[in-house]
């Protein structure tokens, strides 16, 4: 098998994924309203209720909805993450997911590519979201929207290979609404993205500790660090091993051998 | 390898969900040119037996070797030769008919002058060709299942894999895809393992091979399974060799 086998494929996986992104128009549209409503709505009525102190990356006082735009894209590619491997679960259901592992190549290889192109995807949706959040007044630095980059890739990775792990584990699309609940909710309420460390540590330590341990927190720290073109190192090495650490279990999730599809597949 | 070698060979191959045994050595081979309907009621194992082939899953005993490779140790190489057809429709419903195929190409590491040219051929085959443009949504059922046959055939495999391919078609639609198949067998040494419970799938020259609760229970031509089972016709000797009439 070729070097170019490979990338032949990568391009395949990653072009198929934008199609159907541009052909999902909604898919997009909820994507990006979910993040607008909470920083148009809720962020407004919250604007006079939470006050927020001087800490770093910030240089002066801010608005509430300066505060909570970084945790809203790294909302935007939890959803993300998410979402596309929902659409692993429906892809298994139709039959394409099959499609895509019989092809001749390593499983691993397949499953860096399906995450790779739905974290392009979110990269994307982000940028969309900050493009109107910009209008709407809130703006970084522009070198801040050039080292977003990789921090986006790095935590839509993160995000993505959680969602491969669990599509691993879900055998129908209705077990997922459950995950959902169980896994977005807590991850986005219990973490830095709508209010700052401080703030849930004078209301409780086992939820600072909690919020602390939450990937989600240390991804969103890494988005608003680099956001203002700084770069945070711990929330950094965080996310990438807890991407290692998902990813790992998510290709033995698929493994054929030892994996849950044989499991899940059940008798006829 | 000798032209006379299998294509396809599954060798003493068990598999078990749990304690249910869903497959209790199965043996048989298929060679180019061949095609093999794998026949049985539900449960027998089929889609069990098309997941270990395909991959899917492998923790079984035996062996199945595509081309002479091992699906379990040299997976790529043996998956590389084999071309699928699923039970469950597999395209993208919002892509075109060329959008979906280009995909598969490029999971084959296919250049895309050449798989353009493969695209081309394997749609006028089937007089599809005009369709290339269309997204699969606006297909009906029988040229959707065509599609994919197409793209089954575009890395030009060895081993042709069909599950149930004409579940939910109309009858000349399935006509249409029986015949098609049995030409490609015929005419480009393709070995085809067809899975199926409708007999009137059969040909003449037709290998069969009855799987009933996990195991083979006849294999061989039409003939000699009339002659092993006594009966008068396809449809009888299914009856017997799975209990069906009783």
């Amino acid at each position: 098998m070729s070097l170019f086998h490979y990338l032949r494929a990568l391009h395949g996986i990653i072009t198929r994924e934008l199609f159907r992104f541009v052909h999902q128009r909604e898919r997009f549209i909820s994507a990006l309203v979910r993040p607008l409503l909470w920083l148009f709505i809720f962020a407004a009525g919250f604007r006079s209720t939470l006050g927020v102190a001087i800490i770093p990356p910030y240089e002066t006082y801010i608005l509430y909805e300066v505060y909570i735009t970084p945790g809203l894209v790294a909302m935007i590619q939890l959803f993300n993450g998410m979402q596309s491997s929902l659409s692993m679960v429906y892809d298994r259901e139709m039959g394409s997911m099959r499609i895509l592992l019989v092809s001749p190549l390593p499983r691993w290889f397949l499953l860096v590519c399906k995450l790779l192109a739905g974290t392009l995807v979110s990269v994307a949706q982000a940028y969309a979201f900050l493009a109107v959040a910009w209008l709407y007044g809130i703006q970084a630095p522009p070198e801040g929207y050039l080292g977003l980059v990789p921090a986006l890739l790095l935590t839509g990775l993160m995000l993505g290979s959680l969602g491969l792990l669990l599509s691993s584990f879900i055998k129908q699309l209705e077990n997922f609404a459950g995950v959902m609940n169980f896994v977005i909710f807590p991850m986005f309420f219990l973490s830095t993205a709508l209010y700052p460390a401080w703030k849930i540590q004078e209301s409780s330590e086992l939820l600072y500790r909690l919020a602390q341990y939450n990937p989600f927190s240390q991804a969103v720290e890494l988005v608003r660090f680099a956001l203002y073109g700084q770069f945070a190192a711990y929330p950094a090495i965080y996310v990438a091993v807890a991407l290692m650490l998902f990813l790992t279990a998510a290709i033995v999730g698929y493994n054929p051998s030892k994996g849950m599809m044989q499991r899940k597949a059940g008798p006829q | 390898m000798t032209p006379a070698a299998p294509a396809l060979m599954v060798g003493n191959l068990s598999f078990a969900y749990g304690k249910r045994l869903a497959l209790d050595g199965v043996s048989f081979a298929v060679t180019p040119g061949q095609c093999a309907i794998l026949l049985g009621p539900n449960g027998a194992g089929k889609t069990t037996l098309f997941s270990l082939i395909t991959r899917l899953y492998d923790s079984r005993e035996g062996l199945i070797e595509i081309s002479g490779w091992d699906v379990k140790r040299q997976s790529s190489r043996a998956l590389a030769r084999l071309g699928v057809v699923f039970q469950q429709p597999t395209l993208d419903l919002d892509l075109t008919v060329r959008q979906n195929l280009r995909y598969h190409a490029s999971l084959h590491g296919m250049p895309r002058r050449l798989a353009d040219a493969r695209i081309e051929q394997e749609l006028r085959r089937q007089n599809m060709y005009e369709h290339r443009h269309e997204t699969v949504r606006s297909l009906n059922g029988g040229h959707r299942r065509r599609v994919e046959i197409a793209r089954a055939l575009l890395h030009g495999p060895d081993v042709l894999l069909l599950d149930e391919p004409t579940v939910g078609l109309d009858v000349p639609s399935r006509k249409a895809i029986v015949d098609y198949v049995h030409a490609l067998a015929a005419e480009q040494h393709i070995a085809v393992l067809w899975a199926s419970h409708l007999i009137d799938e059969i040909a003449a020259g037709d290998r069969l091979i009855v799987l009933h609760q996990g195991k083979v229970r006849a294999s061989g031509g039409v003939d000699e399974i009339l002659t092993q089972t006594g009966a008068a016709s396809i449809g009888e000797a299914f009856a017997r060799l799975t209990g069906a009439g009783s």
